[in-house]
């Protein structure tokens, strides 16, 4: 379902932030990239988005070949996957019902659908009484939850979170690590870049580990280990 | 597309211009002031063409032959005139004929004076003809041709007055054309402005929507809009103005300056809109277009 082969990045000048990273996903994972600042996970994440391209080597991501697809298919690529940051990158005038249903909205969504969908997935993420809220009457957990289920609205094949709990308390971030397993039972692929140490040992998940563009472990059931 | 996507892409529109609203009204006065004037220019010209055009049907020149001309000669003269392209008509007036009109004229109530030139035409020698021209400007071309046929002694033109009004007219034209153009840019430039003032407030919200799988039309949907909305806006204004203050202007030339009454035929306003209106919102339309879609391009680089 996702597959980096021999895959570089480089900026202009200086080292490249991923070097010659291979890695296989399956469809129904759930896998941890763990890493310092600058080790080149965030790098990563964007290079599935297609927010950079490669430099070299070959990205697959759902039958794509991510280095061929052309601009224009950008847009209905990007619907197969969700996305979550760590600043949750809510829209600010609009309450939490319309945050979501942006993203139905952006992708052209009947708003019949649009108001069968929305509600259910407030309901799973637990934000159901709050629709009308705007964010910032929102706990930063709450806001997260938010912004979940915008990137689980419109069901994709595969969930991006990058650093989803940098911005929350313990008990706030293992209640959305809850949810990403959740999310992941339900059939979704579930990728998390983070250096939160105590979640990753706490899930027992596939853990991938990067330093400096490099993947130096890959471990099923793995915990976070390398300290910088 | 669906409907409900074309009305949510709309409604951002709107947003956009309430939310950096003061650019947004430079925009719209900018765009009014332009399009007024084109309008008033409009009218002025159209109005011109029109008056200088029953002038030009209304005035001739005449052609007068030398002593002792023959009327076959006379007819020879007027069909070389005939097959001018400049002429648009033309008649022949024999001296009798001029004498019978001379008489119509200025013995109204004493035709017993005029019986004593019975069988002495007075007027012997007034056989002529009466030429009009296509388009005015052509008239001097046509008289020094004419001057140069044979046996013709002397053609008589009235044209000063609409000499001044096809000056006149093509005076206007080129201030009009100068200022509009001036007005455009600036309109096209302030437009542009305000849409990429909207676009940086919403550059986060653009980010999100990239990722989360918007196609750039989605994107630059409502900045469009936004432009062609704020031009629309500002022609529909000015336009709406003239419309109503074009028949008290009319009404205060005539009353005014009652000698020109004759001369003074304007155009009803229903026809000057239907030619100014479609073009005055199309050109605020496509200002507004243009306006936006050059910073969408330039900043929404999806």
């Amino acid at each position: 379902m996702i597959d980096l082969v021999d895959v570089s990045k480089s900026y202009a000048k200086g080292m490249p932030a991923v070097d010659h990273v291979n890695l296989h996903i399956n469809q129904g994972e759930f896998v941890f990239i763990v890493g310092s600042s600058g080790s080149g996970k965030s790098t990563l994440i964007k290079l599935l988005l297609k927010e950079l391209d490669a430099t070299s080597g070959e990205i697959e991501v759902l039958g794509n070949d991510l280095s061929m697809m052309r601009q224009r298919q950008v847009a209905k690529y990007r619907r197969k996957l969700g996305v979550v940051f760590q600043d949750f990158r809510l829209l600010q005038d609009r309450n939490v019902y319309e945050n979501v249903a942006f993203a139905q909205r952006v992708i052209g969504r009947p708003t019949r659908v649009i108001r069968k969908r929305v509600p259910e997935v407030l309901t799973l993420v637990g934000l159901a009484d709050k629709y009308k809220s705007r964010p910032r009457e929102l706990s930063g957990g709450e806001q997260q939850r938010v912004a979940l289920a915008r990137a689980l609205v419109n069901r994709p094949d595969i969930l991006l979170a990058d650093e989803p709990t940098g911005n929350l308390d313990p008990q706030n971030a293992s209640e959305i690590m809850k949810l990403l397993e959740e999310i992941n039972d339900r059939g979704t692929t579930v990728i998390v870049v983070t250096h939160n140490k105590e979640i990753v040992n706490a899930m027992r998940k596939r853990v991938v580990t990067m330093r400096k563009g490099v993947i130096i472990s890959d471990e099923e059931e793995g915990e976070y280990r390398y300290e910088d | 597309m669906r409907i409900s996507t074309i009305i949510y892409e709309f409604k951002q529109g709107f947003k956009n211009i309430g939310r950096n609203w003061m650019f947004s009204l430079a925009s719209i006065i900018t765009m009014a002031a332009c399009i007024f004037l084109f309008g008033i220019f409009f009218s002025i010209v159209t109005n011109v063409n029109h008056i200088v055009k029953n002038v030009e049907e209304n005035v001739g020149i005449t052609v007068f032959f030398e002593e002792g001309t023959k009327e076959k000669v006379m007819k020879q003269v007027g069909e070389e005139i005939a097959a001018r392209p400049e002429v648009a008509d033309i008649n022949f007036v024999s001296a009798d004929e001029a004498w019978e009109e001379y008489k119509k004229l200025y013995f109204e109530d004493a035709e017993d004076a005029a019986e004593g030139f019975k069988d002495d035409n007075p007027l012997a020698n007034a056989a002529h003809y009466e030429v009009y021209v296509n388009k005015i400007e052509e008239q001097n071309e046509l008289v020094d041709y004419i001057l140069g046929l044979e046996k013709v002694r002397k053609v008589n033109q009235s044209e000063s007055a609409v000499r001044t009004l096809t000056g006149f007219n093509k005076l206007v034209g080129y201030v009009s054309i100068a200022i509009i153009a001036i007005l455009l840019i600036v309109a096209i430039f302030l437009i542009s402005n305000t849409v990429s003032v909207g676009i940086s407030i919403r550059k986060e919200e653009i980010g999100i929507m990239k990722l989360i799988g918007a196609t750039n039309f989605f994107v630059r949907m409502p900045f469009l809009l936004e432009g062609i909305i704020l031009g629309l806006i500002g022609a529909a204004i000015p336009l709406g103005i003239l419309y109503l203050g074009y028949g008290q202007v009319v009404m205060y030339i005539l009353t005014r300056f009652k000698i020109l009454t004759d001369v003074m035929q304007f155009i009803p306003v229903e026809e000057v809109f239907r030619v100014l209106l479609p073009v005055g919102l199309a050109l605020g339309m496509g200002i507004g277009f243009l306006g936006s879609l050059f910073t969408t391009k330039k900043h929404l680089k999806v």
